[in-house]
């Protein structure tokens, strides 16, 4: 039986990292002995929201309760541990130069003296067994020399063991991304075993068959708000995926694009022998869309690696040029100025001789200011003189004022402003009118409408390619989690 | 056959085997060489490297480098040498204070996120500084207990070689096979699941830098025990041998990767490279480039069997 109060209470949970609005206040409980299935799209706040559960970030307003208890600003991840809440992140969080052994220890500092490596031993390879049983782990083996479902199968069981340290609630976001059918399927079954005996769980997963299997009541989220709890019976797959999507949008926005005619051979091939063959014509833009960490950032990766000549089975006939969504890691040099910065992909073209034209260089780099009306008083300025938006503009002139007929954009968006965006919008439609071909991997649903087609990644393949009609919000959220027989 | 010659394996055993190819190669050049006399002779300084390249394994262990050993080690030699010899008193105190100095350089480094090359790397004109200042002219004489305990000659096995195993087997236990020597390594893997876990980095940084800092006070101690004499720069070169011994002993410049017993044969193979160029009577202008290609060699081997052992 469920006790009368909740185990956690969260109310009016409040985030905002600069000016992206990660949760507007967000209730959330969870009751003893339940688990409570947590899905939402990319950007929806249930990362954050774990985040802030769990201690590793503070919200900016509202409340945290566990167990009736009130916890404030000193909360941390060794508080929430006090408290008996344990999380299995996204990112595995072993040491991967550490024994499976060796990494229970560092969780449960109760294990020591002679005799502690014994101890651990025995309380990991316990709970492996009766979580997965037949794993086939070792415990003395080194965590870097195991495969990545069987670090997970780890890092799960590590979440569940108990030594000294209560356990109340455990946190399992996406535990099953890379476990095959039957460990995934073992872990639902202990799941639900931990919470007959009064444990709690909240799961998040892209696998909707196993949200619906694993939990007794479902929080669907959507920019930043729960938009729908309900008990889990009274959800079906297409419930979950209407509640995620955006009822309000304009849906007819979609494919405003589409049915751009293709002329001349593709420049973008990818393998035949896929179920949806990726193929890339020149005046196109094509979408990549799914959750985010599905394997479109790599398939750009390897576009690009194909069109500098990489043998392999993508096959690019023209060269590409690359905007990067992680601007301070791979995008920018920040001790450049913002001429430098765009000219670095086009030192070729403007050469003069034996010297670079400065000249030139320096006209080009005016007109893009104007055409991107790129805000700054001299283009000569360091380019962290910029705002965020506006460096990302001079990393689009980068790409645009190359000659590359292939232009890939790695979810380039991010933390952008909103008009910003609509100026690139538009610059990005003359490009692809002027014959360019453009493949664009982005995580807001709403940008797939500038797109002519667009592919659905999971699990690192395509899974869906939609364009014309088919080209909707719906169609995306439903190819981006599993099929219903799955 | 297959089953014990796993690539890992084989990078756990290549210290060991080319150690072992090394020492072949002298007692072939040198049969006078295999004698205890011969062995004493030819391990003896390898005991203050092996001392140094611990301390900087310490600091590999935590995703750090230190380029000051060199000049630390130096400083603490001159401080023996003097200091501990004239006034014992004062000769420990400075030795202490060498040892939370250390600990603070890692306290520094972690709390204000700097790069741990360039504050060891200003650290070490410090320390020669001070080191310098102490003693400006080469001399001062060994504390008689050091001596002694150096020089000392036990039966059957030579003095080198039983240091070398205490040392090895004394790290090996507590950083490798402790409670608490997993959270100090686990931190080299990755800071983040370990702080999460409710550790403090900054307690952990601070005991490896510490620990650094002790054994580069023994490495000072041990060499002026053979020495007998000191000056301020005599153990300079051992910043790039500690840092050249840990990685040919099988540790990593990130990822927490690191091996005592790895670390300690490393050095040994270091101190007798330069032992057996000389026995093949090469030019001593050459012996470092020498040296340098050894290194490079076992580096090799090593990325080979890595390669190996990630196609698997």
């Amino acid at each position: 039986m469920q006790s009368a109060a909740p185990l956690v209470k969260m109310s009016g949970v409040e985030k905002n990292f600069g000016a992206a609005r990660a949760l507007t206040g967000v209730d959330f409980e969870v009751n003893r002995g339940s688990c409570v299935g947590l899905v939402g799209h990319n950007g929806a706040g249930k990362s954050t929201l774990m985040n802030v559960l769990s201690g590793v970030i503070l919200p900016d307003e509202g409340e945290v309760q566990i167990g009736g208890v009130l916890l404030d600003n000193g909360y941390d991840p060794a508080g929430a541990a006090r408290h008996g809440v344990r999380s299995v992140f996204q990112e595995l969080s072993l040491c991967p130069n550490l024994t499976v052994a060796e990494n229970l220890r560092i969780s449960h500092p109760s294990i020591k003296g002679i005799g502690w490596r014994k101890a651990a031993r025995k309380v990991i390879l316990d709970e492996l067994d009766r979580i997965f049983p037949g794993h086939g782990i070792s415990p003395d083996t080194e965590v870097s020399s195991l495969s990545i479902a069987r670090r997970q199968m780890v890092e799960i069981a590590r979440a569940f063991s108990s030594v000294t340290s209560k356990i109340e609630l455990v946190i399992l976001d996406e535990p099953t991304s890379s476990l095959d059918q039957n460990s995934a399927a073992q872990l639902v079954d202990f799941v639900r075993q931990f919470v007959g005996k009064g444990g709690s769980v909240i799961l998040i997963s892209h696998l909707l068959g196993e949200i619906l299997d694993a939990s007794d009541k479902i929080v669907v989220m959507r920019d930043g708000r729960s938009v729908a709890v309900d008990e889990a019976r009274n959800f079906n797959r297409a419930r979950l995926v209407r509640d995620m999507g955006d009822v309000l949008a304009e849906n007819s926005e979609f494919g405003a694009r589409s049915g751009a005619k293709r002329e001349g051979p593709p420049v973008v091939t990818g393998p035949a022998e896929d179920e949806h063959q990726l193929v890339l014509y020149p005046g196109e833009i094509v979408g990549f869309a799914g959750l985010s960490g599905h394997g479109q950032t790599e398939m750009l990766v390897r576009i690009f690696e194909a069109a500098q000549g990489a043998r392999g089975p993508i096959v690019a006939t023209d060269r590409a040029a690359f905007v990067a969504g992680d601007r301070q890691t791979d995008g920018i040099f920040p001790l450049w100025s913002i001429t430098q910065n765009i000219f670095v992909s086009s030192l070729e073209r403007l050469k003069k001789g034996l010297s670079f034209d400065f000249e030139r260089a320096e006209r080009e780099a005016q007109d893009w200011q104007s055409r991107l009306s790129v805000r700054t008083a001299d283009m000569g300025n360091n380019i962290l003189s910029l705002s965020g938006g506006n460096q990302q503009k001079a990393l689009f002139a980068r790409a645009l004022g190359s000659d590359a007929g292939i232009v890939l954009m790695d979810d380039p968006m991010r933390g952008v402003d909103v008009g910003t965006k609509q100026e690139v919008y538009e610059i990005l439609a003359e490009e692809a009118a002027n014959g360019r071909a453009l493949i664009w991997y982005t995580t807001e649903t709403d940008e797939l409408k500038h797109c002519d087609r667009v592919y659905v990644f999971r699990e690192g393949k395509i899974v869906a390619e939609l364009s014309g009609d088919a080209l909707n919000e719906a169609n995306i959220l439903g190819a981006s989690f599993e099929k219903e027989d799955a | 056959m297959a089953r014990f010659l796993t690539p890992k394996a084989l990078r756990t055993l290549l210290p060991a085997l080319s150690l072992a190819a090394l020492l072949a190669a002298i007692f072939y050049l040198q049969p006078r060489t295999m004698s205890y006399f011969g062995l004493n002779l030819l391990l003896n300084l390898a005991v203050p490297i092996a001392l140094a390249t611990i301390a900087q394994m310490f600091i590999l262990c935590v995703n750090d480098l230190d380029l000051s050993l060199g000049a630390f080690v130096s400083l603490t030699a001159c401080i023996t040498a003097t200091w501990l010899n004239d006034t014992p008193l004062l000769g420990v105190l400075a030795l202490a204070a060498c040892v939370v100095a250390y600990g603070a350089l890692g306290a520094l480094i972690h709390l204000r996120n700097l790069p741990s090359i360039v504050v060891t790397l200003g650290m070490s004109f410090v320390w020669t500084g001070i080191a310098v200042l102490i003693l400006p002219t080469p001399g001062g004489s060994a504390p008689e207990w050091i001596r002694t305990l150096m020089t000392l000659k036990p039966s059957l096995v030579p003095f080198p070689i039983i240091a070398s195993v205490v040392i090895a087997l004394v790290v090996h236990i507590g950083l490798m096979r402790s409670a608490a020597g997993t959270v100090l390594r686990g931190v080299g893997g990755n800071p983040k699941s370990v702080e999460r876990a409710g550790w403090s980095l900054l307690r952990v940084k601070v005991t490896m830098f510490s620990l650094a800092g002790l054994f580069g006070v023994f490495s000072g101690m041990a060499l002026v025990g053979l020495t007998t004499s000191a000056d301020a720069n005599i153990a300079l070169r051992y910043t790039l041998l500690s840092i050249a011994g840990g990685i040919l002993g099988g540790g990593e410049f990130v990822g927490g990767r690191v091996s005592p017993v790895g670390a300690v044969i490393g050095a040994i193979t270091l101190a007798l490279a330069g032992s057996f160029l000389s026995f093949l009577r090469l030019n001593p202008d050459w012996q470092i480039g020498a040296q340098g290609a050894i290194l490079i060699l076992v580096l090799a081997l090593r990325l080979l069997v890595s390669s190996r052992e990630r196609r698997i």
